[in-house]
């Protein structure tokens, strides 16, 4: 019951698809891990905000592809998740809006109280879920061209929801990047990042800074939410697989900086599944997270820390 | 007058205790009241995928038993707790319905750790649970029925008959505690006893949902049969990663012992067609009771849900405490605890007993193969009840005397 496809290469230790197929994994993973410590890093960089609840945007994204699924019953599955990725980033960003202004605001500058509220407020969303969607998992059918993969070589199989991802986190990490680095909303994201007090007596108004960085990093997490949902099933908890992972790329990669955070998320993503493939699932997070935190005594703010003073 | 009412509270609070520790005045306490019983499941966490209909199948047996009077003329209302999907709370809420609520006996638990949890609560207050979901065996204590398989009623004769099948080459993937571990510790050492070979052995933490590595680990050892011990959401993940990677049931096919039917509906049933799975119920099988079974559960919690076989066991575990509680006529702990030994009952699966010396329950055995529309077609049965063997000799040289004593072999 050999399959057809497999079986040329005997059973070497590590061979050359083997190789190449880890590193795929490492960079599929790096950007899911991109996709979700970006919106975290941008709200911890600029609010100081430890956002707890980052994972249930996440949740929130996944939900909205799943809800869109529902309504687009029947169709063809290919189109209705290409629109699901914008809605879930306007859903998420609405809802996180709504939090900025409703609750977050009144946290900045109390770490402490921010990370019991948002935690309880990770509680308060993951039990609403489960009212509106049930315990159960729930499961996105993956669209029909995504289903497969390229075939690089025998034995090799580079799966098309996977490159899928890779491409959005791209796409994502791009727009980010020309928002914050080439537009004068992006310009006052930064200023106020460097320096609230200064920024509010240049004109910026502060307030509304605050409540749209917070609303687009919940909108990228809504984006993550979205294709993860390719990967497994989605369910009220689904957040929490991620939070842990997120944070550990943010405090990598040095908080409120775009490189910082790539480049965390990359080594993170690489590092997991090579870890992973030497010894097991439980042995390789240990390590990688051990690593983080002998890392971190040796540079406590991380690769890439940004020189402000409104984070001292 | 405040401290009146603190005196009289404290008077109450101390006869609730003494009721709790005297077992005889605890049933002599008011017969005509309804019966308290307690339902402990995780209706939240990473377990509620598989936890919340098996509850579901335990309060419709509890109404279906209301319905036509109750037993020894008393109804039955159930307590229905959270376990979380984490085990100190587990063992936190089962003291609470024996202590706080007096339940007269718990239905709950899926995975091992949150029986491992509760196991010394109910044998400090030598009270009882009934236990609906297979496990990986070792244990007999006197304070649980279990209603579910044995090793030796699904995962040994899983692995036996996937040999004869000329699958010699297993890769045994599991979630991260005892169940997973302690079976795979049984399946290696069939394998040695009945000539087959592991190529690979992987734990992972419950909730993972990264198995692209853990699929190219597998690709490399080319195994015949996956076996798959994996708990909870992380299937769902396994199996679509599987899927993507473009290994299907024709290359390497998955034989599962913890995903049924209402497992299937997280997965997709086009993503595990035609992998295996080893079972004591199918929602398929034929039979009068299984067809009623079936009826009222998607009349009662619509048309869209399935049944599977913990929720039969969570399910046909009330009718056999019933059963114990109408031998006994009394709902009294140490009574039921005795009465319930040699209870039988006709479930939906067929005629289950429960075991006089081992407190386990006897059933038919029997591996399916999943459908498109998600249910199994049923390729071989025991045909009959299996009694459970709780320690089975491959890997134990222990003796199960009688519930809760066990004598160490020779």
């Amino acid at each position: 019951m050999q399959s057809p496809g497999r079986g040329k290469s005997k059973g070497s230790k590590m061979s050359i698809e083997m190789i190449i197929s880890q590193i795929f994994n490492g960079l599929s993973l790096s950007s899911i891990l991109l996709l979700i410590a970006l919106g975290l890093s941008i709200t911890f960089g600029i609010m100081g905000v430890i956002n707890f609840a980052h994972g249930e945007f996440l949740m929130v994204g996944a939900y909205t592809a799943y809800v869109l699924q529902k309504i687009f019953h029947g169709q063809d599955g290919g189109t209705y998740f290409l629109i699901s990725l914008p809605v879930a980033f306007l859903v998420a960003g609405i809802v996180g809006f709504i939090l900025e202004k409703s609750l977050i605001r009144f946290l900045y500058g109390r770490p402490y109280e921010g990370i019991l509220a948002t935690w309880g407020l990770s509680l308060i969303f993951q039990q609403t879920a489960r009212n509106i969607f049930g315990a159960n998992n729930v499961e996105v059918t993956s669209p029909s061209w995504l289903a497969g993969g390229i075939e690089l070589m025998n034995g090799l199989q580079l799966p098309y929801n996977r490159l899928f991802i890779i491409a959005v986190a791209a796409l994502s990490v791009f727009v980010m990047y020309l928002y914050i680095y080439n537009s004068s909303a992006g310009r006052r994201m930064r200023a106020v990042m460097q320096n609230r007090d200064m920024s509010a007596c240049m004109g910026i108004k502060t307030k509304s800074v605050d409540s749209t960085t917070f609303a687009i990093g919940c909108g990228l997490a809504g984006v993550a939410g979205c294709v993860v949902s390719l990967l497994g099933s989605i369910g009220p908890s689904t957040g929490q697989n991620y939070i842990v992972d997120a944070f550990m790329v943010v405090v990598l990669g040095g908080v409120g900086k775009l490189s910082g955070t790539i480049a965390g998320a990359i080594m993170i993503g690489m590092a997991s599944p090579l870890f992973e493939y030497v010894t097991t699932s439980s042995m390789g997070k240990v390590i990688v997270f051990a690593l983080v935190i002998v890392f971190l005594q040796w540079k406590p703010s991380g690769l890439f820390a940004l020189k402000t003073r409104a984070l001292d | 007058m405040k401290m009146v009412r603190l005196l009289k509270t404290s008077i109450v609070v101390m006869f609730s205790v003494f009721a709790v520790i005297s077992p005889s005045g605890y049933s002599r306490a008011a017969d005509k009241d309804p019966i308290k019983v307690g339902v402990l499941h995780s209706l939240s966490g990473t377990m509620s995928i598989s936890e919340v209909a098996v509850k579901d199948g335990t309060l419709m047996a509890i109404e279906e038993i209301n319905a036509k009077g109750g037993i020894l003329g008393r109804k039955i209302v159930p307590t229905v707790e959270d376990g979380a999907s984490d085990w100190p709370t587990f063992a936190e809420k089962a003291k609470k319905l024996i202590q706080q609520d007096k339940v007269a006996v718990v239905f709950g638990c899926w995975t091992s750790a949150s029986r491992k949890a509760v196991l010394p609560v109910f044998e400090k207050f030598n009270h009882l649970l009934f236990y609906p979901v297979q496990y990986e065996g070792l244990e007999a204590s006197k304070n649980v029925v279990y209603t579910g398989a044995a090793p030796n009623q699904q995962i040994m004769p899983a692995v036996t008959w996937l040999l004869k099948e000329g699958r010699k080459k297993f890769y045994l993937l599991g979630s991260d505690y005892v169940f997973p571990r302690t079976a795979n510790l049984i399946i290696k050492a069939q394998l040695k006893a009945e000539g087959g070979t592991m190529v690979g052995e992987e734990y992972t933490p419950l909730g993972h949902t990264e198995y692209s590595t853990v699929i190219n680990k597998i690709k490399a050892a080319k195994p015949d049969v996956i076996f798959n011990t994996l708990n909870g959401d992380s299937n769902v993940a396994f199996f679509k990663q599987l899927k993507a990677a473009g290994i299907t049931a024709k290359d390497i096919p998955v034989m599962s012992v913890s995903i049924a039917e209402d497992e299937l509906r997280g997965i997709g049933a086009d993503i595990a067609e035609g992998h295996f799975a080893a079972w004591n119920y199918f929602m398929s099988m034929n039979t009068p009771e299984n067809t009623t079974f079936v009826k009222n559960y998607k009349a009662r919690y619509g048309k869209d849900r399935v049944t599977d076989d913990p929720i039969e066991a969570g399910y046909f575990g009330v009718y056999l405490w019933a059963e114990a509680v109408k031998k006994a006529g009394t709902t009294d702990v140490n009574k039921v605890r005795e009465a319930v030994r040699g209870v039988k009952y006709k479930a939906p699966e067929g005629m289950v007993a429960v075991n006089p010396t081992n407190n386990h329950t006897s059933k038919i055995v029997q591996i399916g193969k999943v459908r498109k529309d998600g249910q199994f077609d049923i390729l071989w049965s025991t045909g009959k009840p299996v009694e459970p063997e709780p320690f089975p000799a491959l890997v134990s040289k222990k003796k199960v005397i009688e519930p809760g004593k066990i004598e160490e072999g020779k």
